[in-house]
């Protein structure tokens, strides 16, 4: 069973020598059992840090953090180490032995944990038969590619069966696709082995391909939490936007619309397309309705979490009196952005020339 | 090679004995002790694992006023110290306390600066697996440094042969002391020379096998 993690009004400062920074602010949060809870913010936003207070290698200026129900908050160090040798940890840099083999590696947490040498060697290779490094146990760390040793690093992270993994920014060292294998094995391991999963990273495709929930960080606060479909489909803050918008290039920004202006002379719309509201469907069916031609020039339908979401830009002419009644009737079940026509553009994107 | 009648030889081969001597027990004493100083300081710095400002601070000044002490001055100013522990002020044994000291102090900066190169993270990770900071320090930080601190010690080594030959000077024995006695006091170079040349072989030794370790430990 994976453990749940339950922060209540976590604070964190450190001292510099430029005076007090707050890293962490007020941060109230709680990740179920089994879940894949992301955290995404930028550098800086005090994720790292968040992460480190979880597992007790940080300790609260202000608040408390419970694993599994138990606060672990206040407990001395002596009764922190046990506590942290259940919860496993991937690291960006991998962080792993050069003087020990990948065996080795894998078995340090088992042999810190006081396991004798044959449960050790039996441990070690069900763990790397399951990441699928059993080729590679008696090489050296300095001999394998980036995604191997990350392979290696979530398997020693799994070493003691933990009921809670921490990956911060486990795969942002990486390639594309070699990503994409690290990310199917840390959803494997939450599939087969059921533990419960905190993903510290920057990308939001991290987050969409991987977390059931997400919260993201800004300046030490979290400042929005939910499911991901649901901050993905309506993101509240401007900075969740900015991240939807990496992962999601559905929406034009400025400098596209403007484009799109100049090869498009009839009125130019953006509609969002969720599973609340029929999909696309909705929309062609619409047009044929009220008599409107529309022309997809921009946006696309990807998924979330197994369900559709995206946004279609569309050309659309047609009579003018048509076209009012098909946008409001449209309104009615969608998020609709009106960019205008060429001759009477509509300003539709913040000032940094996103998408609004 | 003669002094007057008498053979040098058999004296030369006693004084390279005694130099093995000195330097040997003094890099068994000042190592051990200098890696245990030298992780005093590391761990006990501000942010580190046992971080600790006043035994950081007294380390710390301990190291500061004894290593820019010339040992030829610090051999005769520990002289009353010296006879209180050995028992004598004169011979290898006499010598070996000044230098053991003093090896001491320079062994624990070359472990501090070996560790401090330490990729901080490999310590997060074992603090992460739950290890206490003297399983870190046994099974992380010292295997981890190892290859440096071979070609530490090694270049400690160079350094205690260097000491133990200013050991003559108070008559410690050893080559340094041979060196002076046959060859600078009785204007016999040759003597000089060959008691140099002896020195050059053995240091070059103990460099040649400080890096077949070294390399063996780093794989390269």
């Amino acid at each position: 069973m994976g453990a749940t993690v339950s922060l209540r009004g976590v604070t964190k400062d450190f001292d510099t020598p430029g005076g007090s920074i707050r890293a962490v602010d007020n941060v109230s949060l709680d990740i179920g059992s089994g879940e894949v809870f992301g955290i995404i913010g930028y550098s800086g936003a005090g994720k790292s840090t968040l992460v480190r207070l979880i597992n007790g290698l940080e300790t609260p200026t202000s608040g408390s953090v419970a694993i599994d129900g138990q606060v672990i908050t206040g407990l001395p160090e002596r009764r922190l180490r046990p506590v942290r040798a259940g919860i496993g940890f991937v690291f960006q840099q991998f962080n792993l032995l050069s003087s020990r083999t990948v065996a080795g590696n894998v078995g340090f947490p088992l042999r810190v944990a006081g396991v004798d040498r044959r449960a050790r060697e039996r441990r070690v290779a069900e763990l790397l038969d399951f990441v699928g490094l059993a080729d590679k146990a008696q090489q050296y760390p300095d001999q394998l590619s980036g995604g191997q040793k990350q392979r290696v690093g979530i398997a020693r992270a799994l070493a003691t069966k933990p009921s809670l993994l921490l990956a911060d920014e486990a795969t942002s060292a990486l390639d594309p696709e070699t990503t994409r294998d690290v990310l199917d094995l840390l959803r494997r391991a939450n599939d087969r082995l059921g533990v419960t999963i905190a993903v510290i990273t920057h990308e939001m495709s991290v987050v969409s391909y991987l977390c059931s929930r997400v919260a993201v960080m800004e300046m030490g606060h979290v400042v929005e939490t939910g499911p991901v479909y649901d901050v993905f489909a309506d993101p509240q803050r401007p900075v969740t936007r900015r991240f939807v918008g990496t992962a999601l290039h559905d929406r034009p920004r400025a400098d596209v619309v403007a484009r799109l202006r100049q090869r498009h002379s009839g009125r130019i719309v953006t509609v969002a397309v969720t599973d609340q509201n029929g999909s696309s469907t909705l929309l062609t069916e619409r047009l044929r309705h009220y008599g409107v031609d529309g022309a997809v020039i921009h946006g696309g339908i990807t998924e979330i979490d197994s369900r559709p979401l995206g946004a279609l830009t569309v050309e659309l002419v047609g009579l003018d009196s048509a076209i009012e009644e098909l946008l409001s009737d449209l309104r009615r079940h969608t998020d609709v952005v009106d960019h205008g026509t060429a001759q009477n553009p509509i300003d539709s994107t913040d000032e940094d020339g996103d998408p609004r | 090679m003669t002094s007057g009648s008498q053979s040098l030889w058999p004296v030369l081969f006693e004084a390279l004995g005694q130099t093995l001597q000195m330097v040997f027990v003094t890099l068994g004493i000042g190592g051990l002790a200098g890696l245990l100083l030298g992780l005093g300081l590391y761990t006990t710095r501000q942010g580190n694992l046992l971080s600790n400002r006043p035994v950081y601070f007294v380390l710390n000044l301990i190291v500061n006023i004894i290593r820019p002490i010339p040992f030829i001055i610090f051999i005769s100013a520990m002289l009353p110290l010296t006879i209180k522990v050995t028992g004598t002020s004169f011979g290898p044994t006499a010598a070996i306390f000044p230098m053991s000291i003093m090896a001491t102090v320079a062994t624990s900066r070359i472990v501090e600066q070996n560790i401090v190169a330490l990729d901080p993270g490999l310590i997060e990770a074992a603090r992460a697996m739950g290890a206490s900071p003297l399983r870190i320090i046994a099974t992380v930080i010292i295997p981890e440094a190892l290859g440096p601190l071979i070609l530490g010690y090694t270049f400690l080594f160079v350094g205690i042969t260097d000491m133990s030959a200013m050991a003559g000077a108070v008559a410690g024995g050893g080559l340094g002391d041979f060196a002076i006695v046959y060859g600078y006091q009785r204007y016999n170079f040759v003597v000089t020379w060959i008691a140099v040349g002896v020195i050059i072989v053995v240091v070059q030794l103990a460099q040649l096998v400080g890096n077949i370790l070294a390399r063996r430990v780093l794989r390269r």
